[in-house]
């Protein structure tokens, strides 16, 4: 073994320290104790954007509520693209592990007689979303994150950027990474990882997501040979403020704000989604599904019925019927963000909006314990398409989802690490290959004309185009060009940074390079739907095609780089598919 | 959770100044107020003094007084009436951080707790006087 | 760029471990807007003119803790302070005092990460739970009671703030402390004891000598220094019983 190339071996490693990677963790330590288990994560764990969640997290609880109702509510909100006996696992699992949470002591807000309280969420036909005020997810990562601290076995890796998986034909067998306090780079074995690296957004121009939100798993494990499932699905969450993209959490709305146009007028109404009615309506108006209120937006500005502002046109979010007293017990971070970010004070004043890239449904497929085509490879939380969310996810299933199928792949992952063999010689030269190629070809490397925030900046540009609220095909086709272009001009960005210590220079290197191979997974797999389906809208396609297209689309990488799509049946138990219908 | 031991680069670990506390008005105040106890400590003494003085009867009493009268003293004695002014001001400001004083499951704000810490030395300080000067 | 009225001026410090031997300031101009932040001239100063700065940031909406930089002396979360308030400049934009510095503006905190567990900042229970039936009951008020220091995003600002940490580094600090009370206060938390015996040492809450500061400077109007001060009560009580009563009776 050369000097300080394998920098430890572990039994399962998981990437990503949001609320699936501890998750996952936790379920691990508490499953088998002599597991080593680590954790691996570009960012602190409590930086993580679990962080962001402000809403809540969806799960049965009220006694005049359902597990049946939960499914269905999911799987018409998936447009029946959702996997129905993943749905099934999922909502029966969500219940216990908010109240696993609730007992590691994340702060619900309570009902007057101590029980948790519930809120009213978009899609969802009965109150069933727990949350703890509008700062959820803060409140479930860091008490997720301090609960992991109890588990003195879980090892950790804070501010290690993973690079490249370790793998032969059959199965995975670590990472590299490179460690940013340092600048070195090292592997780190494991029988089995879990990628737990969240979401894609910052391969939009405009999003809620976080700056360390690039794909990372997804494109780790694209690049491993793993496919990547229903990438043409990215949510536009209806609200959020303009310029930042900062998220005004749909809670403001299941507690009663109105969405309205330039003439103050309640516009969901137009759209087939129930009529106003003063207090809030479940499934109906303000809490329909967020793919179609952000559609509604879009028709509602080639109306001519939005108003302009520097950052394009926007309507508004009006809470000022709620009073101050409810909006600080139940949406104070949603005041102290409009005071701080948009100056304005939602008690009196209208708050702007307009549609931002949120959440992606797809991402790294995986089966309904997580486990992904390559031996020894799992993947949970937004990184992981199951798929619960299918077309279209409703709001307050995806914290939820972290810790079910967290909780469950951290389980499949310590069974598949009990029974596999030793690592493989072979992987060493695998890990110094990609030593070599960090080291040699991109440390210092001297610029050829061209910058890395230009590319990035057309990237964004041109997925927004692309594959923006509606597509179509030619866009689409024409972004799959650019994309390609982009990928040859990446080769000339040079790397100006030649310190080891917290290059973020070479780390946005490789961030960008895994969001273009995203990008161009999101386009392909578009551009091959040839249907109008939950967020997936086309212009030149706009009806749903159950014929052909109930179905998954899974991308695989060519050995050139180039994105082939198959497709997968959709599971369904119970529920044939039908009509989707809100408000009414 | 154990995090590794990793190879350390060659950080930059900054010095505090010996003068930090001239930095910053919050600091300059908080040295003052512990530069205070001194002075705090000054009256028990000198209190003391003139207790014991007081005891030994009055030609002490007298000597006691005409040393207090001394203008170094009155200068010293202003100088620490000063500081002692501040160390109440400043602990009776921090009084609400310490007690979670708590009225009908309500939290009682900062300025009710303030407020009755002078009412109590107004209080104490009237008794005393009346003690004294009856 | 010219210094004129829309643009501002950034002095920042730059650090490279393996070629400084020590900080220096760099000076920058990036466009004076109103909906700018510190962080934002920080990433226009990343994207377009020098690519080689480095710092920390990510949700840029105050959450994450990330961005805690000293901006004219002061410690703030850079996507939270706009750069209008600082006009006409210069601004000057710094690592969080009181930590080892890595890089430019970030700083090592590790420590504060090996302290943090020592706390035993989690819900510590007497009876042993492991099947879950029903929620532990908690009412509003209960939950009041320990909800603002649960706050704490771990920002750092607060250390960076206390002079008490800067000279003495084995001082167990605000956010730590005040993350114990958090749980204490929880009423599903029967483990206050487990964390007195920690912060009864002297690295533990006798360190702080109340400068106040910590409190002033959080985003999130934690309260550390109140935190502090009350646990200091709790320990002068048990230290009175421990010398009063006898053990038995303890």
């Amino acid at each position: 073994m050369s000097e300080g190339l394998i920098r430890a071996a572990h039994d399962v490693l998981i990437v990503g320290g949001g609320a699936a990677g501890l998750r996952a963790a936790i379920a691990i330590a508490e499953t088998d104790p002599d597991l080593d288990v680590a954790v691996i994560s570009k960012v602190y764990p409590m930086r993580s954007h679990t962080v962001s969640a402000e809403g809540g997290a969806a799960g049965v609880i009220a006694d005049d509520d359902s597990i049946d109702e939960h499914i269905y509510d999911t799987i018409s909100g998936s447009d029946w693209l959702g996997d129905q006996d993943a749905i099934e696992a999922f909502v029966n699992e969500a219940p216990r592990e908010l109240l696993q949470l609730e007992h590691w002591g994340c702060p619900w807000s309570r009902q007057d007689d101590g029980r948790v309280a519930v809120r009213p969420f978009g899609g969802m036909k009965k109150k069933r979303t727990w949350f703890a005020a509008d700062k959820t997810g803060f409140h479930m990562l860091h008490t997720l994150f301090q609960t992991t601290l109890k588990y003195r076995e879980v090892k950790r890796y804070d501010e290690v950027f993973v690079t490249r998986l370790l793998h032969d034909d059959d199965r995975v067998h670590g990472v590299v990474g490179i460690g940013l306090y340092s600048g070195k780079i090292q592997a780190v074995t494991a029988k089995a990882v879990i990628l737990a690296t969240g979401g894609c957004g910052k391969v939009f121009p405009f999003t809620t997501n976080a700056n360390i939100n690039t794909g990372d798993g997804m494109g780790l494990a694209y690049r491993a040979g793993a496919p990547l499932k229903d990438m043409e699905f990215v949510q536009y969450h209806p609200t959020g403020l303009p310029f930042t993209g900062i998220l005004i959490t749909e809670a403001t709305r299941a507690e009663g704000g109105w969405l309205i146009n330039k003439d103050g007028y309640r516009y969901l109404q137009d759209y087939d989604l129930g009529k106003p009615t003063p207090t809030p309506e479940l499934r109906s108006m303000e809490l329909g599904p967020r793919d179609r209120l952000s559609q509604a937006f879009v028709h509602e500005v080639e109306k001519g019925r939005t108003t302009d502002s520097p950052w394009g046109p926007i309507v508004h979010l009006d809470l000022r019927h709620l009073g101050a007293d409810l909006i600080d017990t139940k949406l104070p971070f949603v005041r102290e963000l409009c005071l701080k970010y948009e100056r304005i004070d939602p008690v009196h004043e209208l708050i702007p909006v307009r549609p931002v890239v949120h959440y992606m449904m797809g991402g790294v497929h995986t089966d309904i314990d997580g486990a992904t085509p390559l031996g020894g490879l799992y993947a949970a939380g937004e990184t992981a398409c199951v798929s619960i969310n299918g077309a279209n996810r409703l709001g307050s299933n995806s914290l939820p989802e972290c810790l079910v199928f967290g909780a469950r792949a951290g389980r499949a992952a310590a069974e598949f690490a009990r029974s596999a063999g030793p690592t493989p010689g072979v992987i060493e030269a695998q890990a110094a290959d990609e030593v070599r190629r960090l080291e040699r070809d991109l440390l210092g490397k001297e610029s050829g004309g061209e910058s890395m925030a230009a590319i990035r900046g057309e990237l964004q540009a041109t997925m927004e185009d692309a594959a923006g609220i509606y597509r179509t095909g030619p866009e689409m086709a024409k972004g799959i060009d650019t994309l390609r272009e982009l990928q040859q001009r990446i080769g000339r960005v040079g790397i100006a940074d030649t310190s080891r210590s917290f290059n973020t220079e070479l780390l946005a290197a490789l961030e960008l390079a895994n969001m273009l191979d995203i990008g161009e997974c999101i386009l392909q797999s578009g551009l091959q739907r040839e249907e109008s389906r939950g967020a997936h809208q086309r212009t030149d396609f706009p009806d749903r095609d159950d014929e052909q297209f109930l179905k998954h689309q899974l991308v695989y990488r060519h050995r050139d780089g180039t994105p082939r799509v198959e497709s997968m049946p959709v599971t369904i138990t119970r529920w044939p598919p039908g009509e989707r219908v809100y408000g009414r | 959770m154990t995090t590794p031991d990793v190879t350390e680069p060659r950080v930059h670990r900054p010095t505090m100044s010996t003068w930090w506390w001239t930095k910053k008005r919050s600091y300059f105040v908080f040295v003052m107020r512990e530069l205070s106890s001194f002075f705090i400590a000054w009256f028990v003494a000198f209190l003391l003094v003139l207790v014991a003085a007081v005891g030994r009867g009055d030609a002490a009493y007298q000597d006691f007084l005409d040393w207090a009268a001394a203008p170094w003293m009155v200068a010293i004695n202003l100088i620490a009436f000063a500081f002692l002014v501040l160390h109440v001001v400043t602990w009776f400001s921090l009084t609400p951080k310490a007690m979670d004083v708590r009225i009908r499951g309500e939290k009682a704000p900062a300025a009710v707790i303030i407020a009755s810490q002078y009412v109590g030395l107004a209080v104490v300080s009237a008794f005393v006087l009346w003690l004294v000067t009856r | 760029m010219a210094s004129n009225e829309d643009s501002i001026r950034l002095e920042v410090t730059r650090y490279r471990p393996d070629g400084d031997s020590e900080p220096q300031l760099q000076e920058y101009d990036v466009p004076l807007r109103r909906e700018w932040t510190v962080l934002d001239g920080l990433n226009h100063v990343k994207d377009e003119v020098d690519t080689t700065l480095s710092f920390r940031w990510s949700c840029r909406m105050g959450i994450c803790g990330s961005c805690g930089m000293n901006v004219d002396g002061e410690p703030k979360l850079t996507c939270a302070t706009f750069l209008s308030d600082y006009a006409p400049g210069p601004i000057r934009v710094e690592p969080l005092s009181n930590f080892p510095i890595i890089r430019d503006l970030v700083v090592d905190i590790d420590d504060f990460m090996q302290k943090l567990p020592k706390v035993s900042p989690w819900i510590i229970r007497d009876d042993d739970v492991t099947e879950i039936d029903g929620e532990y009951l908690q009412t509003p008020e209960e939950l009041d009671a320990y909800k603002q220091f649960s706050m704490c995003i771990n920002c750092m600002l607060c250390y960076a703030a206390c002079p008490v940490y800067g000279l003495d580094p084995e001082f167990m600090g605000p956010a730590a402390i005040a993350l114990a009370e958090r749980y204490d206060l929880d009423s599903r938390d029967h483990g206050a004891r487990e964390r007195l015996d920690v912060l009864i040492e002297h690295e533990g809450v006798w360190g702080c000598t109340f400068v106040g500061e910590c409190t002033t400077v959080c985003p999130k109007h934690v309260d550390p220094a109140g935190a502090i001060q009350r646990y200091k009560l709790k320990a002068a009580k048990e230290n009175v019983k421990a010398f009063v009563l006898p053990r038995f009776l303890q």
